[in-house]
């Protein structure tokens, strides 16, 4: 299609005013972590720091608090996902290779999840959880985002299970391999890639993750990340900016590099629903 | 030896396949089987009884059940309907105006522009970040003394004095949709691309064939073929939307005086902070039969005009 010199001007404009609303803001928020604080008490705020200062970094990271929801969110996001991946990859088998009864409950299972507002689940859950101790630990953290996370893995998962062609499992039976063999040395190995994807889909969800956290974690010392970069915004004022936006930029280090690990996969055609894997 | 004496009988069993199948399955099942039932169906079933009892915060409560009085409560309170209305607001613009805005980009990106690829990455980008950030990072830009937009405002004299966006009355929702837009663009706009890529290059062929502008081509292929896609990214945008916390929760925790008091947050306020939670659980009932009744709306409308 041919398009005329005006069309392409006014794409360009729109492309560039796109660009300004989705990437001023993440410049913005980099180059705040980058300002000295003296750069802040003056008048006027420039996108560009006059030199940059790592000095916010090394406040951030000699914060008690930071470092510590730091930790805890990367022991609960590791364990979530290792959790969910271990649970989830034989119901995802089950559901992509039989025509059980169970398909449907556990595709309805998987839409009821995603429609329910999270105020209904979490004071059951708070209930549940309290009277096993479990609520105010990591623990109890990690199976309820174990469960919750569960939807979009096994969502995820059963697309790459049905994509590993189902003649290379009835060779190994052949053979004579049982299902759980065929299992790990044929269609485990094919699943790889689909494993990883899902495993940072996971963290990513467990490391960004906000209202579970907030009703189940009240000891400062469990605090996830999240929750204490939260804390900081309600002491605005006494908090100061730069240190805030370099805590806030690491928080987001990890999601991001997974993501650009993922990215490809996501805009080739995984929500299109033609999982290749 | 074994192996030639036990095969014969199993034969039978394989042929008609579905017993031990089914079986099979179920032994598959059984590791998540347990969590599930009691972290997430019975939290359910459980969280929507709650709301027709008077269940309070503490360890030893009697709760009783106590019918639709949770319900009547509601209808009556003021503050629940402001909340509720602000939810729908809310819903509808950010769904809506990130339906537009997403769909103009994906358009953009499935066309042979440059800088496809960056903004590609940087529509993604904000899909990543943890929401908490996303609202420091917006309570940073909109800063009334600090803040880059402010500055921006008031360089082109469209104000004299600074505009507290997340703290006045009057621009405190405004702000906060325009934050919700930005955070839920990513999501669309790649489920629109995807369908966008999707449709048959050869209809847009026949159609220039038959004289037909871009603007017409438009109409007439891409928002048709497009339908399906738009009606579910749609549904499930309103229902995230609608459920929506943690980035309001952060940026103005429901304030000015209730202005962005979204119906989630006055249902964690109500649990979490005075302790009803069977008023908390009612609220929450609602609001899936809202849910609901809107998406059977939506959908039934949608799916007929499709026919």
């Amino acid at each position: 299609m041919r398009t005329r010199p005006v069309a392409r001007t006014l794409q360009y404009a729109a492309v560039v005013c796109y660009l300004v609303f989705l990437a001023f803001p993440l410049l913005w928020l980099l180059s705040s972590s980058l300002k000295s604080p003296r750069e802040f008490a003056g008048i006027t705020p420039s996108l560009l720091p006059k030199d940059v200062d790592l000095g916010n970094y090394s406040d951030a990271l000699s914060e008690q608090g930071l470092v510590r929801g730091l930790m805890n969110s990367l022991q609960i996001s590791i364990a979530s996902t290792i959790l969910v991946l271990v649970v989830s990859l034989p119901v995802a088998y089950a559901l992509a290779r039989f025509r059980s009864r169970l398909r449907p409950v556990t595709n309805g299972w998987i839409l009821v999840s995603q429609v329910f507002p999270v105020i209904l689940i979490v004071i059951p859950l708070f209930m549940i959880l309290r009277p096993l101790h479990l609520t105010n630990t990591i623990p109890g953290v990690v199976i309820v985002y174990m469960v919750w996370s569960m939807p979009f893995a096994l969502w995820m998962l059963q697309g790459y299970v049905a994509a590993v062609p189902r003649e290379l499992e009835e060779a190994a039976s052949v053979d004579g391999a049982g299902r759980l063999r065929t299992i790990v040395s044929i269609v485990m190995p094919l699943l790889r890639p689909g494993l990883i994807a899902t495993a940072m889909f996971t963290f990513i969800s467990a490391w960004n993750e906000f209202f579970f956290a907030l009703v189940l974690l009240q000891d400062p010392e469990l605090k996830t990340l999240p929750l204490v970069l939260a804390r900081f915004v309600g002491a605005e004022g006494q908090v100061q900016f730069g240190p805030l936006a370099a805590a806030s930029v690491l928080a987001t280090v990890p999601s991001l590099v997974f993501f650009a690990f993922l990215q490809r996969r996501l805009t080739s055609g995984l929500l299109s629903g033609a999982v290749k894997g | 030896m074994t192996a030639t004496i036990t095969a014969p009988p199993e034969t039978p069993v394989r042929k008609t396949g579905r017993p031990k199948q089914n079986r099979e399955a179920i032994f598959l099942f059984l590791p998540a089987l347990l969590p599930v039932l009691l972290l997430s169906v019975y939290p359910l079933i459980r969280g929507i009884a709650l709301g027709f009892t008077d269940a309070r915060a503490g360890l030893n409560v009697d709760t009783s059940f106590v019918g639709f009085d949770n319900f009547a409560k509601l209808l009556q309170n003021d503050l629940f309907w402001s909340s509720f209305r602000i939810g729908v607001i809310w819903t509808l613009s950010v769904t809506i105006l990130q339906f537009v805005a997403a769909l103009g980009l994906a358009l953009l990106l499935n066309t042979d522009i440059k800088f496809r690829g960056v903004a590609r990455t940087l529509a993604l980008i904000p899909w990543a970040m943890p929401p908490v950030v996303v609202a420091i990072m917006w309570r940073l830009l909109l800063h009334p003394t600090n803040g880059p937009v402010n500055e921006v405002l008031q360089t082109l004299n469209l104000t004299d004095q600074p505009v507290n966006f997340l703290g006045d009355f009057g621009t405190a929702l405004p702000a906060v949709i325009v934050v919700g837009i930005w955070v839920g663009m990513p999501m669309t706009t790649v489920t629109l691309l995807a369908g966008l890529q999707g449709i048959d290059r050869s209809l847009y062929e026949a159609a220039a064939v038959d004289g037909a502008g871009v603007w017409s081509q438009f109409w007439n292929i891409t928002l048709p073929q497009l339908k399906t896609v738009i009606v579910a990214i749609t549904s499930l945008d309103l229902i995230w939307n609608f459920n929506s916390f943690g980035l309001v929760y952060v940026l103005t925790a429901g304030g000015p005086g209730g202005k962005t008091m979204l119906p989630m947050l006055f249902a964690y306020n109500e649990a979490f902070r005075y302790g009803n939670f069977g008023m908390a659980a009612a609220m929450g009932d609602v609001m899936v039969v809202i849910i609901i009744v809107f998406l059977a709306f939506y959908l039934r409308n949608r799916l007929r005009s499709q026919a």
